[in-house]
């Protein structure tokens, strides 16, 4: 566990708690990105500038943090060409099948108390954990 | 005008707490989901400090009737646990741990400009569009009698 941060971690989820929760109060809606991102390619008359605003403020931020931020910053996205796409396409699918992802489920769905986004949140939780271990562990070896 | 402002502050607001919390780094969300490993418990702390925030702040007995800027609360209404749900969470869960990117980090990761975030991002578009593709199943009491 010494990659463990609790603080900036408690900190960071406070500030995703508020956002969502701003978003919901004052504009009714829900802070799920990728309902967000998707609503974009069914585009409705008066509801494409706040989905693009709100992508938009998401990269902001986290700019914003970069310059901020203690050093050292840097992400670390290793995975190769193939695994990206497959990844990426894996990610879009699913979660627009099922209705949700990590934030719209996972944040404000079990917010919710929906049982539709607690089994979710549970599925892709198990899901992951699984992929991980395949790859790390069983083929990384 | 007012609506637009709050988007765009919600989505600074959120991005600045996935920037804070090291979400926007893949490897560190990857050492989360690797139980098997040196295993880091932060990703647990960030959904309990939202859900600190979303659990009380959603209730809709401390709600507003209606949200302050808007007509109505615009709120999934699918209550049914189907195979959309299932299967498109256990798919999102394979590519989310095959990278270690979910949709607000890969789009945060921006910030970095790196271009394995612009190739995620793509194929993140393209698996959205192709799941338009899935017919919705007509709900069973809809269904006529063969």
């Amino acid at each position: 566990m010494e990659n463990f941060t609790p603080v900036s971690a408690l900190i960071g989820g406070l500030l995703i708690g508020a956002a969502a929760s701003m978003l919901l109060l004052l504009n009714g809606r829900i802070a799920g990105i990728s309902g967000i991102a998707g609503g974009l390619l069914s585009p409705a008359r008066g509801d494409v500038a706040w989905r693009l605003l709100f992508l938009a403020g998401l990269a902001l931020g986290a700019a914003l943090w970069r310059l901020v931020g203690p050093e050292p910053q840097a992400i670390a996205l290793t995975g190769s060409l193939p695994t990206l796409i497959a990844g990426g396409l894996l990610v879009g699918f699913g979660t627009r099948l099922g209705g949700g992802c990590t934030s719209g489920h996972g944040v404000c769905g079990i917010a919710r108390l929906s049982k539709r986004s607690i089994t979710a949140t549970a599925v892709f939780m198990a899901s992951a954990f699984v992929t991980v271990f395949v790859v790390r562990h069983v083929f990384g070896g | 005008m007012m609506r637009l402002v709050v988007a765009l502050s919600a989505g600074v607001i959120f991005g600045l707490g996935l920037g804070v919390s090291q979400m926007v780094d893949p490897a560190k969300v990857l050492g989360f989901l690797d139980l098997a490993g040196s295993w880091d418990p932060s990703l647990a702390l960030v959904m309990g400090g939202a859900l600190a925030v979303t659990l009380v702040a959603f209730r809709k007995r401390l709600r507003p009737e209606r949200p302050v800027l808007a007509g109505r609360f615009e709120l999934p209404t699918a209550t049914a646990l189907d195979a959309r749900l299932l299967l498109g969470s256990a798919l999102f869960g394979v590519g989310w741990g095959l990278v270690g990117l979910c949709p607000g980090p890969a789009v945060a990761g921006l910030a970095y400009g790196l271009p394995a975030t612009m190739v995620f991002l793509a194929a993140m578009v393209a698996g959205m569009a192709l799941a338009r593709l899935i017919p919705k199943l007509p709900k069973p009491a809809a269904r006529k009698p063969a």
